[in-house]
């Protein structure tokens, strides 16, 4: 019997007005997966996130979640999924225990199950000595930590988590890298969005890279690099020099600012003719990323 | 297109309710206090030059003001100004309809609260009133039902403009130009007669509040108003209609 997915999208589409936030993506997201939607700003994957959500109605498209339609059925479907909104938003007139006491009452989980789940949860996301502190009183770390354990105190089927480490310092970073490890491990299916491309990298099995509402990539991280970027990248200093040499050896290039980027399968033998015959000043080779993947396909505009 | 809010709606009340009495002592204050300044600064003191209105003393004719006023205000300010502040600023309402919770419940809580808190001040502001002696028993008891289909009322008016004000600072002209007005002008420190004859009608057509002022009064007294029938299902029917209107309007905004 195949495996069904736990989400599939098809010629999904979202216009606020005139504007198409989201403009016919499909994807389906398989069981213990963690698939990750990349984009710049305004991409469409908080509008994304939303609908799998079943909080805010498609304008076309198809999509299912657990195999339910999210317009017929938004209940069902919410009553097994966990999600981390894009903006925190933590009940700030109760404690962090009251914060997963309450939102268990919401599921319907009776008192003596919920307080048994949320005092797990808090040690799980290290904030049991923090249970009875105001919202307001924790950091920003410790806010993102409690709304990734209320979205655990129901069981979730499926995590669906709005750039769960924004605003964080590394260390904060670091920590929920490692409890969003932790619950991929445990064979969780996770949907994730993020700008950090460090995070889709460490984190996903298969992404997509969204820009205008559209999904111009899907694959696994290293795939995307190797076809996209190349196994390695030549870095060396722009110089009139540098870019005749380049051109002539016919390899493909783009210049960002002081710096040209090759990219190529033979990195060693680019850089080994750059030394010799450019005088290129400075050049570094270094394994391809993700991050070179999404700058090539989304361009280097600035986006707010 | 009848909204259709569920029995999930209670666990918003019931959030509501938690909050409530985390912070009990302020906000069980007024109801205890704000009465008793009334009935000796309006009740006694200018009671004094009053006398009596219909044949009844001053003090006996405002008690039910009291209480309808308080009825009006628990729920009305509910479900404007912390509604939104729960909608707008706390993103309450987000955090919910993430849960098996729709919006037409988390409203239908919200507005479910509102007329709890109006239950909840009646019926403290009512022990007062009985302890001054200035209210019948047994029929004043029947103020503590009446008072959640009131402060429905009020809740699902109120909850409203909320759906349709742009911001916080906006909600102050329902505030000053229908609730303040309403305040004065509905029969609550002086007898409706005494206005011009259209204001009259207008009052006992369409102010809310002129609605529960009469029941309330009937009800205080002991003395059945003429319009006391015709009061109460005003306020069953107008708490019905803006109850479901207030669902619907909420749903436009928050469904984009
Ligand atoms: N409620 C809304 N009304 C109007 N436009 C919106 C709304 N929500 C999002 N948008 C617009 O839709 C586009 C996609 O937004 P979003 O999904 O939040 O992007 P991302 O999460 O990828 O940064 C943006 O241009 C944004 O301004
Ligand atoms: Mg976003």
């Amino acid at each position: 019997m195949p495996v069904k997915p736990i989400i599939e999208g098809q010629g999904l589409r979202k216009e606020f007005g005139t504007l198409k936030a989201v403009d016919g993506i499909s994807f389906s997201v398989m069981p213990g997966e963690v698939f990750g939607f990349l984009g710049p700003n305004g991409a469409g994957k908080t509008t994304t996130m939303k609908m799998i959500e079943c909080v805010s109605p498609a304008t076309a498209g198809v999509l299912t979640v657990f195999g339910l339609d999210v317009n017929r059925d938004p209940r069902g479907i919410k009553r097994w999924l966990g999600v981390v909104p894009q903006e925190t938003n933590l009940d700030p007139d109760f404690t962090a225990i009251e914060n997963l006491l309450i939102y268990a009452r919401y599921f319907g989980i009776p008192p003596a199950e919920a307080r048994r789940r949320s005092e797990d949860l808090l040690s799980f996301v290290q904030l049991s000595e923090k249970r009875n502190v105001p919202i307001e009183k924790l950091s920003g770390g410790m806010k993102r930590r409690l709304i990734l354990a209320r979205a655990l105190v129901n069981s979730p089927r499926l995590l669906v988590l709005d750039e769960p480490t924004i605003g964080l310092d590394p260390q904060a970073r670091h920590l929920m890298w490692e409890k969003l490890k932790a619950l991929q491990a445990a064979g969780n299916t996770i949907v994730l969005t993020t700008h950090y491309l460090e995070e889709a990298e460490r984190l996903c099995n298969r992404l997509v890279i969204m820009d205008h509402g559209k999904i111009l990539v899907e694959g696994a991280p290293g795939d995307l690099v190797r076809q996209y970027a190349g196994e390695d990248v030549v870095e060396a200093d722009h110089t009139p020099g540098v870019v005749r040499c380049l051109e002539e050896i016919g390899a493909r290039f783009e210049v960002h600012g002081d710096m040209v980027q090759v990219f190529s399968d033979r990195p060693k033998e680019v850089a080994t003719r750059l030394l010799s015959d450019c005088n290129p000043g400075r050049v570094f080779v270094r394994r391809g990323s993700l991050e070179d993947v999404f700058l090539s396909l989304t361009g280097r505009a600035l986006r707010d | 297109m009848i909204p259709r809010p569920t029995w999930y709606a209670w666990k918003v009340w019931r959030r509501n309710w938690d909050v409530f009495f985390k912070t009990y002592r302020v906000n069980f204050l007024p109801p205890f206090v704000e009465p008793v300044l009334y009935l000796l600064a309006i009740g006694y003191g200018l009671g004094m030059f009053v006398g009596e209105i219909d044949g009844v003393p001053y003090v006996l004719y405002i008690a039910p003001a009291l209480l309808a006023i308080s009825m009006m205000n628990s729920s009305f300010f509910e479900c404007t100004y912390s509604s939104f502040v729960r909608m707008y600023y706390q993103k309450t309402f987000d955090a919910m309809i993430s849960t098996p919770l729709s919006i037409e419940d988390v409203i239908a809580g919200e507005l479910l609260w509102g007329a709890t808190r109006s239950l909840i001040y009646a019926t403290a502001m009512l022990a007062v009133l009985i302890v001054f002696g200035v209210v019948s028993l047994p029929s004043s008891l029947l103020v503590i039902p009446f008072s959640f289909l009131a402060g429905l009322l009020f809740s699902g008016i109120g909850m409203c403009f909320t759906a349709i004000t742009p911001g916080i600072d906006t909600l102050n002209y329902p505030a000053f130009l229908f609730i303040t007005p309403m305040f004065l002008f509905s029969g609550t420190f002086f007898p409706l007669s005494v206005l011009p004859e259209a204001l009259q009608l207008v009052a006992i057509a369409v102010l809310p509040l002129a609605q529960v002022v009469t029941v309330t009064r009937s009800l205080t007294l002991a003395t059945l108003s003429p319009l006391f029938l015709y009061s109460l299902a005003w306020i069953a029917s107008c708490a019905a209609i803006f109850f479901f209107l207030s669902i619907h309007l909420m749903k436009k905004r928050l469904v984009v």
